[in-house]
């Protein structure tokens, strides 16, 4: 019993992390109907540039909070520089470029800090704590608090306040938006750039636990994808419990399952974007939308 | 009288479709003025000119500022509120949202309530539906909600594209009588598509009337009610 809750508890640590990257992807998707191959890449390159400055001296969580500024206006920049010249292109074609966004973020981030890894530090004790008979990592505790933060300061924001609103509006129905004078395109950058943010805090939570390297959020995208398909690529919140569902049964499976263990764990992810598509392809809370073409 | 809108040779293209050829007229505040037609007529594609949704030429003025250089956004700051064709209605979000929204544009900030008050005393069951998802509305409230949601801008030019569409009888007159009190309580200008002939010349004190992208007839309701042949198309007797 007390594996089986140490398992679940850390199994949320990481879903948390795949939670914040899913609603990420979710919230672009939302937005543009583009899916962001190089949302976990970004998500990797903000990582680093915490890194340089915790290694520059800055104490912890000035770092953090400089990330997320950082990562918020590198989220609009890539919107605007990058994006809005291919708006109005094809799909298809503003996917390949999101690809091309995910290897340039690989391949700049090792020809900055090269491809050795890098132990990345935790801002919680590496004493663990104890509850009844049960050890919790601090690391997976402390993880789970910053990511629930998170979803609530965003849920507040967008529930909340007028330009919450305006954003939610821009997505779901741009040509009523302008007709009320909502930018909307600035909204869309915005929602870049939130997205970017969510996208730094799990890089920050999920590196001292991979260590750092550009490579870091390459399997974490495909849980984060796991967790959207299986909540619903539009539905915000059932991508954020898709993503916690994703990493318990991550972890569970991997510990009571033997012939899986650590090895194949990853395939569990793939197989059950598989199962959901196949079963239900809009996710557990997603709707259907009917598109003319 | 100096006209608050000014329209000369508005031309409107779709891709290389040109929908209007040389539209011309003007309206001067505090009246309700009403454009009839046919379907394609080009009802729609002025109303999308004015609030720049289209590629035109020609000019657009409004109370002196030249439209034409811009974009949507900018031209509901100047005061134009627009209820689009198919209400435009925010469906995921409540009423109470759809109205904030309304009031997004508007150059005076300060508190909404006022606002909330005076549309909710034209619409009394948007106020009982104000939780609600704005989707889960009627056809007519919601065509009630794209007046409110309009109104919230304050705004000193009222575009409206077919409010009638759809609706029962009822509802339709319900709506014309609610129009008719926003311009005499508030001196809202209103410009107003329909295609209900009968119904907007009961309303406009000025009509034009459009075909295939020009305006072939102009004057007073009174005068072009009596005229034969728009008895004949329009009102159908």
């Amino acid at each position: 019993m007390e594996v089986f809750i140490q398992q679940v508890v850390s199994g949320l640590a990481t879903g948390g992390i795949y939670a914040a990257l899913a609603l990420a992807l979710v919230m672009i998707y939302q937005a543009t109907d583009v899916v962001n191959f190089a949302q976990g890449e970004m998500a990797m390159f903000a990582t680093y540039i915490c890194w340089s400055m915790l290694n520059a001296g800055v104490p912890y969580w000035g770092a953090f909070l400089g990330t997320l500024v950082l990562a918020f206006l590198g989220g609009i920049v890539v919107e605007r520089v990058v994006i809005r010249p291919v708006e109005n292109a094809p799909i298809l074609s503003i996917v390949i470029v999101t690809l091309g966004l995910l290897v340039i973020f690989n391949s700049v981030a090792g020809w900055i800090w090269t491809y050795v890894q890098k132990p990345f530090p935790s801002p919680f004790p590496s004493k663990p704590l104890k509850a009844g008979n049960v050890f919790f990592s601090a690391h997976d505790i402390g993880e789970i608090v910053v990511t629930l933060l998170v979803l609530l300061c965003i849920w507040l924001f967008f529930k909340f306040t007028p330009l919450g609103l305006a954003m939610r509006a821009a997505a779901h129905n741009p040509v009523s938006s302008r007709l009320v004078g909502i930018r909307v395109g600035w909204m869309l950058a915005l929602g870049w750039g939130l997205a970017a943010v969510f996208g730094a805090v799990a890089g920050m939570m999920i590196a001292p636990v991979l260590t750092l390297e550009p490579n870091l959020m390459g399997g974490v995208q495909i849980y984060a994808f796991a967790g959207a398909t299986l909540g619903g690529f539009t539905s915000p919140g059932g991508a954020v419990l898709g993503g916690f569902i994703v990493g318990v049964v991550e972890n569970l499976v991997g510990t009571y399952v033997s012939f899986i263990g650590t090895e194949l764990k990853f395939t569990v992810a793939l197989a059950m974007i598989i199962v959901v598509l196949l079963v239900k392809p809009t996710g557990l809370f997603g709707i259907s939308v009917v598109k003319r073409v | 009288m100096t006209a608050l809108l000014e329209v000369r040779d508005l031309e409107a293209y779709y891709g290389r479709t040109k929908a209007l050829h040389g539209v011309s007229f003007s309206m001067t505040a505090g009246g309700i003025t009403t454009i009839l037609g046919a379907n394609g007529a080009g009802k729609t594609t002025t109303l999308r000119a004015i609030s720049r949704m289209v590629r035109t030429a020609g000019s657009i003025v409004f109370d002196g500022t030249s439209l034409e250089p811009r974009v949507t956004e900018d031209v509901v700051r100047l005061g134009i509120a627009h209820a689009p064709e198919g209400r435009g209605t925010f469906v995921h979000l409540t009423v109470e949202e759809n109205l904030r929204l309304g009031a997004w544009g508007r150059r005076e900030r300060g508190s909404l309530e006022e606002d909330f008050a005076r549309v909710f005393a034209y619409f009394p069951v948007l106020a009982s539906r104000r939780r609600q998802a704005a989707g889960t509305l009627s056809g007519g409230e919601q065509q009630m909600l794209a007046v409110a949601r309009a109104l919230m801008l304050r705004p000193r030019l009222l575009l409206l594209d077919e409010p009638s569409l759809g609706l029962a009888p009822m509802v339709v007159r319900e709506i014309f009588r609610i129009l008719r009190a926003v311009n005499q309580d508030a001196g809202v200008t209103i410009l107003l598509v329909e295609q209900n002939a009968a119904l907007a010349l009961d309303l406009a004190d000025h009509v034009f009337l459009l075909e295939t992208g020009r305006v072939v007839m102009e004057g007073p309701s009174e005068v072009l009610r009596k005229d034969d042949a728009i008895r004949r198309a329009y009102l159908g007797y």
